[in-house]
């Protein structure tokens, strides 16, 4: 197994209380509490600038919160700051890795400053860059890495040594899918190992997989927390979209779906229709043969999976807010480049 | 590669988390090892130095610019009294290049900050102030350099000095010192301002002025009254007297004190006001 789970403590998850962070008139956290359980994942989900990061960043020291008190692996987040940075390990929302040194360089600067010796430093960089699929790079300098490698290697100096608690801030953003699979695959093994993992996405498909439970935050407060299935349940679950061949037909297919899933929601404009249903896999092929059997062309019929934006809608009323792309907390600095696959 | 079959992150192969070595130590705290964690940052920099050597070459070619020009183009037509021109000029741009290479600190820091990999740093369990005084290490050293430099190309176009070994190495060290005190107001600065490409600029803003309006290249007494006072109380002013007394022979006793005295009052305000700007970015 790749991570050792003997080291974790029975107060080991994340505990917040009344969190609340200004930038001058800007709200960005208002009175957030929240709890993830030792070895548990907790998936945050909101949209850009929705404060995700800027909870991430108090919880791991990087700022203090105006009001409010936190508490990671036991330690509080201001008062004990030096020890929460022991038994913590962060994956920011930009690769934090160094071009110019090369992936081996970087992992070592990052054990030596973490108290290793020398030979124990190139040991575990060593073992590191075996783990995650990098020796063949490992000396070549990291400007030449594909996405998928730097956030692999970025994942790699977070945990070379065993924290007790890992924050992921958007670690798939900007990724191919294969380097997605992968980072799932690893939080996967970290919460199967005991660590106490905060993940922050915008995409409620990955909360789904990953999390034991979810965090909804919007405009810096906390709209929903439960189970993914908790919160999927309060959306109606799936959309089946029907497209119709002849629009005049409109009529007679919207009775016909009518009848064909009395329970579902059902909606429409003039070439389509919308059926929100529990699970669209187990209804589709009634109501295509339905249709067929009154002679009604269909050109498409999709499933579409709820997403961030219909969770929004179904919690708040109305669709994700912070839809402008500056990452929340602060300005970056011009010319920056996110790491893409 | 494959993340589904990944050879053990063994723990047995590093110290064991709970002993003194990394990992969560809820118990005792670290022991802080500021000058350890600085130095290992500092190397990180100095590669930086090796595989990019646009960050030696323009630091490096930018005094002999400024020697060459007023050595030979403005040179003719500055007279100041009781010395020979390139004899003052090469102590003064030996100062001046070491101002402007202070400013490389900030620009360094800005860009840190801008790639996130400040995050990483600041989220380990290191000193406070290490990625700062790594940089300022480094930058120092690369002034060290600068002034070689710039006293052997001094001599190669007529610079002829005329010390012994002990104001040599004082003058070196005043320098070296101005060099490291200076970097810490850079980085200042450039936590401050933060956009890496905006710090470059302002470098120029606050420098030009400070080493034009000072004894590093023309006499103070040949300035309009108005600017005397200041340029009289312009640190670059005292680190240039002390310098140019120090390698040309003359009494440098008050200068050095002055210079002295300008260092301890830089590094006093600005060690304390940088680290903060770089926790509080």
């Amino acid at each position: 197994m790749l991570f050792d789970s003997t080291q974790v403590s029975a107060n080991a998850g994340i505990v917040v209380e009344g969190i609340t962070k200004r930038y001058g008139a800007r709200t960005a956290l208002d009175d957030v509490s929240l709890e993830v359980p030792p070895g548990t994942v907790l998936g945050l989900l909101g949209p850009n600038g929705s404060g995700k990061t800027t909870l991430v960043r108090i919880l791991t020291t990087l700022i203090r919160p105006d009001r409010g008190r936190a508490l990671v692996a036991g330690r509080d987040v201001v008062a004990d700051a030096a020890r929460v940075r022991r038994a913590i390990g962060l994956v920011g929302q930009h690769t934090a890795v160094d071009d110019y040194l090369s992936g081996r360089e970087n992992l070592t600067l990052v054990a030596r400053l973490l108290r290793m010796g020398r030979a124990a430093a190139d040991a575990r960089a060593g073992e590191a860059l075996d783990a995650f699929g990098l020796s063949d790079a490992a000396d070549a300098p990291v400007a030449g890495y594909s996405g998928g490698m730097r956030r692999r290697l970025d994942i790699a100096a977070t945990l070379l040594t065993q924290p007790e608690v890992v924050f992921l801030d958007e670690p798939t953003t900007g990724l191919d899918p294969a380097s997605r699979r992968e980072v799932w695959t690893l939080v996967e093994r970290l919460s199967a190992g005991g660590t106490t993992v905060l993940l922050t996405t915008q995409y409620l498909e990955e909360a789904d997989r990953l999390a034991d439970g979810v965090a909804v935050i919007d405009q810096g407060r906390l709209i929903a927390t439960g189970t993914p299935g908790q919160l999927k349940r309060r959306l109606l679950g799936d959309t089946i979209r029907i497209r119709l061949a002849d629009p005049a037909r409109m009529h007679d297919a919207v009775d016909t779906l009518r009848a064909a899933v009395p329970a579902g929601g059902l909606d429409h404009d003039r070439e389509s229709v919308d059926v929100r249903v529990p699970d669209g896999a187990a209804v589709l092929p009634d109501a295509l043969r339905r249709l067929d059997g009154r002679g009604i062309a269909v050109t498409a019929a999709e499933i579409r999976r709820p997403d961030l934006d219909d969770v929004f809608l179904a919690l708040t009323g109305h669709a994700p807010a912070g839809d402008d792309p500056t990452p929340d907390a602060r300005p970056r600095a011009h010319g920056h480049q996110r790491s893409h696959a | 590669m494959s993340l589904s079959t990944p050879a053990p992150l063994s723990p047995a192969a590093a110290p064991s988390p709970a002993a003194p070595g990394p990992g969560p130590s809820p118990t005792a705290g670290p022991r802080p090892r500021p000058v350890r964690d600085a130095l290992l940052l500092a190397r990180r920099t100095y590669i930086h130095h090796l595989r990019v050597p646009s960050l030696i070459v323009f630091p490096l070619v930018t005094p002999m610019i400024f020697l060459l020009l007023f050595r030979y183009i403005l040179g003719g037509s500055i007279v100041i009294p009781g010395v020979s021109y390139v004899d003052f000029l090469v102590p003064g741009i030996i100062v001046q290049s070491i101002t402007f290479g202070a400013t490389q600190t900030g620009v360094g820091l800005a860009t840190d900050v801008g790639q996130g990999i400040a995050d990483r740093f600041q989220a380990l369990p290191i000193s406070r102030s290490a990625v700062v005084a790594g940089r300022v290490l480094v930058d120092t050293a690369r002034n060290l350099v600068l002034v070689g430099t710039v006293l052997v190309a001094g001599l190669v176009i007529g610079f002829r000095p005329d010390t012994g070994p002990a104001q040599l190495a004082l003058a070196v060290g005043l320098a070296t010192g101005f060099a490291f005190a200076f970097g810490w107001l850079s980085a200042f600065i450039g936590l401050n301002v933060r956009h890496a490409e905006a710090v470059h600029d302002a470098g120029f803003v606050w420098v030009i002025p400070l080493t034009f309006a000072s004894s590093a290249l023309v006499t103070v007494d040949s300035m309009p009254a108005a600017i005397r006072p200041l340029a009289r109380l312009n640190p670059v002013t005292s680190v240039a007297d002390a310098v140019r007394a120090l390698l040309l022979g003359d009494p440098a006793g008050t200068a050095t004190v002055h210079a002295l005295l300008w260092i301890a009052a830089l590094l006093a305000v600005f060690v304390p006001l940088a680290v903060r700007a770089y926790q509080k970015r």
